[in-house]
């Protein structure tokens, strides 16, 4: 919570101002029923129309004051607010950027971006709210018990028995029913998941002729939402009736002691109208108090969600930016061993090998066998648990990550677009890629052939999502993105799963032929696809069941061999 | 807008009972409350001053405001009670036909539309309308009795200055609509950059870990604060014209309270004839009025926002339900001991009329015969599943199935014929023994148990938490593979005379993947199956492959025949050979 407190440094002036300001509208606005007493008393009872004129232009001037002061608040709460939330998003957004994958793992992004837009929208509409009431309505409750006391202590007891009653009408309404209204949504959240799962499954339902069974369950959810919603709007439904109950009872009451004082001559006329004006303003600064409390919860579990993010450490990275080339490897794993933070198990156990500058390396296995786990090491997007994964010669974790991330292509598994135009996604590596680095690229990642044939070329425009470009086109212009600038280390994750094995065959030649000081690490399912790599690893839940080439392999791993047949009696063996 | 409406409150009629007595209550409730200040005003007038207070009726005004007071709040009660049944129950019936209808439009329909967006049509919009429509209208109801009942207790007590006040009104509306139009184009401009801002959070902390593998942070965060920094200039402006609604209204509530005041005091001291006679009893009960008499004001103008939000609602809403519905085929005959043969006679498709797909398609299949269905991703393979099943119904042609037009007997008859399974398999919120038993619900738990075991999904079934009791959902942590084993044991339980089997692309482990393999030979067996192929091995062995591309159908043939024929299969097939 504290964590957020800082963003509003900038914005002292506007947390005492603002306040201050509506303060000033509230105390106008308390007077009002004062001076109208005084026509009363002094303008009627003594017949002075020169008083009444007076007295009410002072009216009118209190109003026109309010209605400066209240825009003055309300301008300066809005700054505020705005301001805050501002550097809140800047702040919450570097901060993401700064996380570690396991952070990320940890929170989930879907949750992140909700963090970042909708909990720092209803912090900030908090701030927004609390300048402008938090502190008119206890204000208003409390000057108008305050002006009641000055006007005549005894009667404003009245006041103090009200006052109370109200408030813990309020509290206990609210107390029975927030609970409640969680449930209700609850059951909302239900009939939302089976609408969601009827629609994602309406070829099997209807497939099975299932269908007046989903409506009937649907109808159940339904009756429960409306059945949970009427129960609590019986209860809900009590709180206004019986907050104006109390108040005018509180009036009649006034009225009664009210005549006996006037009857002793301890109160005027005027004043007893002042007192049941008062009344009904405490009522209404009592039901803003309330719904301002309902905002306040709200506000503060957004602000919970929003410090848990900025409570992340941001993991300490090293500054180590090896120019020489070096002899050695260009990657080398030393019994490498890791474990997710969720997970119990390791993904990878005791991993070693190395790996040439321009050589390349496959990797096959089936998912869950942390194939892709051992790619994730190499650009230290996850530390490893035990021993030590190094590229050009040092480790992994002491180089500067940037740096070391800069000279790594990587192509993950979902092939995602991002909105802007095929060149912006192009440029993602490289800022300043000339067309024919972007080119180029998309000719190695056999995607020239489609961008080309596009009116706009580089310049046409890629929806969010990539929705414009089918499966394979997204991942081969997934993998060109990587490529722009020539990476030394390139990482292809099973990415090329949607691609026939035309395309495939004739980017894994282009790969070769273009880029051959690349060092290439390729996953993939499909033994083809691995086949003339200097060095491929069969993973096997987490272990390396085998290293070597194609021909070692088949000859000395059981796990390769049987994929591989497998695989090969799909393709039909009479043609081989 | 206005037939809108009309349905909304059409769904409303079989609780007109609700409505009814809510507009009652109101209307009691609300006149009861008005006539509170009058009887203070009375009140005010027993106590004139030391000595001079009129007991005797101050004690009759104050027992019959206490009264008034108790069984207005009564009203009132039973009114929030009446409105709620009568908003609840309505929207229950709303959103029931809603989902009713969604499970009767044709596939068409549901295929172009977000599932996302559809779904929050059945929950969002109508949570919209619930709040707007039937809420507001109680609150736009009350209003409107506050107001004119305001008005004709000022005007009981005095004529002009009940006049005065009314020619005041129009003030506060000037003002309110001066703001919503200053406030208006701001709010788009606001709501619009809020828009770019979610969407831009969306790409870059939505695939955050792509940010940092590209080290695209700084460009990324640059990005943001552009945004950023004009949502919250242009937000601040917004929020401002936004709140100066109630302070403006607040003032002219109070010009028209100080206006009051000055006359009534006025007439009370006979300064003016324009007024006439007037106590101070009166002058209070008056002032009272003032005091409320905007109030409504701005309640209804609010209401009259949201109930543009929730005619917009409901109209999305409508569009849903005013699409039309399969045909009825409850006359139709029922598809009864099929036996597995079926023939596509010149058939011809297209989802859209502009872009041609099948043309005169012709395909016999015997009994037990296996069809491959290939081609690359997105070639439209799945067209020949939507036509087979119905979910889409062909342009010309016939489709015969055991010797049947499948146009002349129920949808439900010829779907139950076949046995389908899926690539995205789909598993609901339910046991796993549910989840089998989806296309037969009286299955007892040795059938489930048989069929699970024949498809080789017992094992991994029984190491469940729970075994077949075990609830699962689409994202509760089982592999695709597994999903897609209890996908098959659905179908096995069912025992169809033909299948259709789409087969999942690489996602799947080596080893599951090998038993679901095996448990698609199983099924097949025997039955005549429509196999939409992703390996070659399926290929090979079937009977008729269909080469599609584009939509179309572009070749035909057994292995051999395609093969000899050089053309597209045969690229195809060799392209895996080469290296």
């Amino acid at each position: 919570m504290k964590r957020l407190l800082v963003y509003l440094k900038n914005y002292k002036k506007e947390l005492v101002f603002g306040p201050f300001f509506k303060l000033l509208e509230a105390i106008f606005e308390l007077i009002v029923p004062m001076v109208m007493a005084r026509i009363i008393d002094k303008g009627i009872g003594n017949n002075d129309s020169g008083y009444i004129f007076r007295m009410s232009l002072i009216i009118v001037l209190l109003g026109v004051c309010g209605l400066g002061f209240a825009l003055t608040c309300q301008y300066l709460a809005a700054k505020c607010a705005y301001g805050f939330g501002t550097e809140l998003r800047g702040a919450l957004y570097r901060h993401i950027n700064k996380l570690s994958y396991s952070d990320i793992d940890k929170v989930g992004t879907s949750s992140l971006v909700n963090r970042l837009t909708n909990d720092t929208n209803i912090v900030q509409n908090g701030v927004n709210m609390s300048i402008r009431l938090a502190v008119r309505a206890p204000f208003l409750v409390i000057g108008a018990a305050a002006m009641a006391v000055m006007i005549d202590v005894k009667l404003s007891l009245i006041f103090f028995v009200v006052a109370p009653l109200i408030s813990a009408i309020i509290f206990l309404i609210m107390r029975k029913t927030v609970p409640m209204y969680k449930k209700t949504q609850k059951k909302l959240d239900r009939a939302s998941m089976l609408t969601r799962e009827s629609l994602e499954g309406t070829r099997v339902i209807r497939a099975f002729s299932r269908q007046q069974e989903e409506i009937d369950e649907f109808g159940e959810a339904v009756n429960e939402i409306s059945d949970c919603s009427i129960a609590v709007g019986k209860i809900s439904a009590i709180l206004n009736p019986a907050a104006f109950m109390i108040m005018n009872l509180g009036i009649v009451a006034i009225i009664w002691f009210g005549g006996i004082r006037i009857d002793s001559g301890r109160l005027t006329q005027g004043e007893l109208t002042a007192f049941t004006n008062y009344m009904t303003q405490i009522l209404l600064a009592l039901v803003v108090l309330a719904n301002m409390i309902v905002l306040l919860t709200k506000t503060f579990a957004s602000a919970n969600r929003v410090s848990e993010v900025f409570e992340l450490m941001p993991e300490v990275c090293g500054s180590s930016t090896p120019e020489s080339e070096g002899t050695g490897n260009m990657i080398e794993f030393s019994n490498v061993s890791f474990a997710y933070d969720t997970a119990g198990d390791h993904s990878v156990k005791g991993l070693s090998f190395t790996l040439k500058k321009g050589e390349m390396l496959g990797i096959i296995g089936g998912t869950g066998s942390g194939k892709s786990t051992v790619a994730a090491l190499i650009p230290c997007f996850y530390r490893v648990t035990d021993g030590q994964v190094s590229v050009n010669g040092v480790n992994v974790s002491d180089w500067d990550q940037d740096e070391l991330r800069r000279r790594i292509g990587y192509v993950p598994q979902k092939a995602v677009l991002f909105s802007g135009t095929v060149r912006d996604n192009m440029k993602w590596r490289k800022n300043n890629a000339s067309d024919d680095d972007i080119i180029s690229a998309l000719k190695i990642a056999q995607a020239w052939d489609f961008v080309s044939a596009k009116p706009d070329v580089l310049d046409t425009v890629v929806s969010q999502g990539g929705k414009n470009f089918s499966g394979g086109q997204k991942q081969r212009l997934s993998i060109a993105r990587a490529l722009v600038g020539k990476p030394d280390i390139l990482i292809l994750d099973d990415s090329t799963s949607a691609l026939d094995y035309a395309t495939d065959l004739a980017l894994r030649k282009a790969l070769r032929s273009e880029l051959s000081d690349t060092t290439v690490i390729m996953i993939s399912q499909r033994t083809t696809s691995i086949k003339d790599a200097d060095k491929i690893i069969v993973m096997d839940d987490g272990e390396a069941v085998g290293i070597g080439k194609h021909d070692e392999l088949l000859e000395k791993c059981n796990v390769y061999h049987e994929i591989y047949v497998s695989q090969m009696n799909e393709k039909g063996g009479d043609r081989q | 807008m206005k037939n809108t409406l009309r349905r909304v409150f059409s769904y409303a009629r079989p609780y007109i009972g609700y409505f009814v007595l809510t507009i009652l209550f109101a209307a009691m409730g609300v006149s009861l409350s008005l006539a509170v200040p009058v009887f203070i005003g009375e009140a005010v007038d027993c106590c004139i001053g030391r000595g001079d207070v009129d007991f005797e009726n101050l004690k009759k005004i104050a027992a019959a405001l206490a009264l008034i007071v108790v069984s207005s709040t009564l009203f009132q009660w039973l009114m929030s009670l009446c409105t709620n049944k009568l908003a609840f129950l309505t929207v229950r019936d709303l959103r029931a036909d809603i989902f009713n209808k969604l499970e009767r439009v044709p596939l068409r329909y549901i295929d172009r539309h977000s599932k996302g967006e559809l779904t929050s049509r059945v929950i969002n919009d109508i949570e919209i309308v619930s709040d707007g429509l039937l809420q507001g209208f109680t609150q736009f109801f009350s209003g409107v009795i506050t107001i004119l009942g305001t008005l004709i207790f000022m005007m009981t007590i005095n004529v002009k200055i009940a006049l005065v006040v009314v020619f005041m009104t129009p003030l506060s509306f000037i003002a309110a609509s001066r703001i919503t139009k200053a406030t208006h184009s701001s709010y788009m401009q606001q709501s619009k950059l809020r828009g770019d801002m979610v969407a831009l959070a969306e790409e870059m902390a939505g695939n955050q870990k792509l940010v940092k593998a590209f080290v695209y942070d700084e460009r990324a965060i640059e990005r943001f604060d552009m945004i950023n920094s004009e949502y919250g200039r242009v937000g601040a402006k917004a929020t401002f014209y936004s709140s100066m609604t109630n302070p403006t209204t607040r003032f002219v509530n109070g010009l028209i309270y100080a206006a009051v005041g000055l006359l009534g005091s006025l007439g009370a001291i006979g300064y003016t004839s324009f007024v006439g006679a007037m106590s101070v009893g009166k002058l209070s009960s008056f002032l009272a009025y003032a005091n409320q008499y905007t109030k409504p004001f701005n309640e209804i103008s609010g209401v009259f926002a949201e109930l543009q939000n929730a005619v917009a609602s409901a109209q999305r809403i409508f569009d849903v339900l005013d699409e039309e519905e399969v045909s009825d085929d409850t006359d139709k005959e029922v598809l009864t001991g099929c036996r597995g043969d079926l023939s596509f006679r010149n058939v011809y498709f297209s989802y859209n009329p502009k872009i041609k797909l099948i043309q005169d398609f012709t395909l016999d299949v015997k009994e037990g015969e296996r069809v491959a269905i290939v081609g690359p991703t997105g070639c439209g393979k799945s067209t020949i599943i939507n036509l087979l099943l119905r979910f889409y119904d062909i342009d010309s042609g016939d489709i015969i199935v055991s010797g049947k037009n499948i146009s002349d007997v129920t949808r439900d008859s010829l779907r139950s014929s076949f046995g389908m399974v899926l690539q995205e398999t789909w598993v609901f919120t339910g046991t796993v023994a549910e989840n089998i038993a989806y296309g037969a619900p009286d299955a007892s738990r040795e059938q489930i148990i048989e069929a699970a075991k024949s498809v080789y999904a017992h094992g991994f079934i029984k190491r469940l938490p729970q075994g077949y009791d075990t609830v699962i959902s689409e994202d509760s942590g089982l592999s695709q593979g597994q999903k897609q084993l209890i996908c098959i044991a659905r179908i096995m339980l069912m025992d169809p005379p033909m299948l259709i089997l789409d087969e999942a692309t690489s996602s799947i482990d080596l080893r599951t993947e090998q038993r679901v393999q095996k448990a698609f030979a199983k099924l097949m067996e025997g039955r005549t199956s429509f196999v939409i192929a992703h390996r070659l091995s399926t290929i090979k062995n079937s009977d008729t492959i269909l080469v599609m591309k584009d939509g179309n159908i572009i070749e035909q043939g057994d292995h051999n025949e395609l093969m000899d024929k050089g053309g597209f299969y045969s690229e195809l097939y060799n392209s895996q050979f080469a290296t």
